[in-house]
């Protein structure tokens, strides 16, 4: 079943390739040569912010909000960096403590 | 022309803004390596790899893809689907990227979850030159990750410390740069349709299948909702 060397360069490739597309199809099909449709810059306006939304939930996407633990502490985590970030407004505490008290929680606790 | 000092202000500027990216990159590419180590694939795989595809999710996932039968097609195919997020990055940074020059060739290469994330929402400072500032943080976040998976590939059987749950740390930073974005807007409904909409979505669909249906709800409700909203966005902050 083991593929041969010419074939995992292949589907490397192609894993490359449909990256790539991924990333370069909006500025191929909006140059910025031409003015872009007033339509797409709109989306432009408003998707980041729906954008950053869609990645908090993808980077916990496989925790098992229904089983286990139910993700309580990676919620505990989460809150406790939201609330850091909010109250101080500093990157590093924020960050490096939601992450040790995220790390203390499931090796200690759950 | 850009002169030695020049890059070196846009280096000193973009160089802190990564270092959470340094921190979980490094962490996710040595699990990465250690990973391919153990699917048995050597260092050198992984370092191509990292270097070539730089997307982290997916490059997991094409590893179960080298385990399987061979299928270039489906291949592609997967790779759209996990990777079709990218697309909203695109739009979102058409502008930012405009008058970048050749660099704006490797911007777009390199426009993985962190590199978008930082690049959009970063206060650039004052003199320091944008297109550099961009391709500095793109180009340090690329190298942690291939650092981190070379390490990761050639001596990841020799890490002892338990670092379970480092991997937060990205979960952390995406967290406090949805709070950053979230204070620098007048208005928050594409904030809360991003969120709220995902999070249906992956209770609807499960956690492989669910970034599809919530872009393509995320733009329907967004287009629904664009004479009210581009009234309401029309002073935002745009640096």
């Amino acid at each position: 079943m083991s593929m041969t060397l010419l074939e995992r360069m292949i589907t490397i490739g192609m894993v490359v390739l449909g990256t790539m597309m991924t990333r370069f199809i909006p500025f191929i099909v909006f140059p910025s040569g031409r003015p872009t449709p007033t339509y797409i810059r709109y989306l432009g306006k408003v998707l980041p912010s729906a954008a950053l939304g869609l990645l908090v939930v993808y980077s916990i996407k496989d925790v098992k909000f229904l089983s286990g633990n139910h993700g309580v502490p990676e919620l505990i985590s989460i809150v406790l960096v939201a609330l850091l970030h909010i109250w101080k407004r500093n990157m590093f505490l924020s960050i490096a403590s939601g992450t040790l008290v995220y790390m203390f929680l499931i090796q200690f606790l759950f | 022309m850009m002169n030695k000092n020049e890059l070196q202000l846009a280096f000193r500027a973009a160089f802190p803004s990564t270092i959470p990216i340094l921190a979980g990159f490094l962490f996710l590419g040595i699990a990465y390596g250690i990973f391919m180590n153990v699917s048995g694939f050597g260092a050198g795989y992984t370092f191509l790899m990292s270097l070539l595809i730089f997307a982290g999710s997916m490059e997991f996932v094409a590893v179960n893809l080298l385990l399987g039968a061979f299928n270039p097609l489906g291949a592609l195919f997967l790779t759209l689907m996990v990777n079709a997020r990218h697309l909203f990055y695109g739009i979102s940074m058409l502008e930012k990227y405009r008058g970048t020059g050749l660099k704006k060739i490797y911007l777009i290469f390199g426009l993985c979850d962190e590199s978008f994330s930082i690049n959009y929402t970063a206060n650039i400072p004052h003199g320091v030159n944008k297109g550099w500032f961009m391709l500095f943080v793109t180009l340090l976040n690329h190298s942690y990750w291939v650092l981190g998976a070379s390490i990761g590939g050639l001596f990841g059987s020799l890490v002892q410390v338990n670092m379970e749950g480092l991997e937060f740390v990205m979960t952390a930073l995406f967290v406090v740069i949805f709070i950053e974005q979230w204070m620098k807007e007048t208005a928050h409904h594409s904030a809360l349709l991003g969120l709220g909409l995902s999070i249906l979505c992956l209770f609807i669909f499960n956690s492989g299948n669910f970034v599809i249906p919530s872009m393509i709800i995320i733009v329907f409700v967004l287009t629904l909702m664009r004479k009210q909203l581009e009234k309401k966005t029309g002073e935002r902050t745009c640096q």
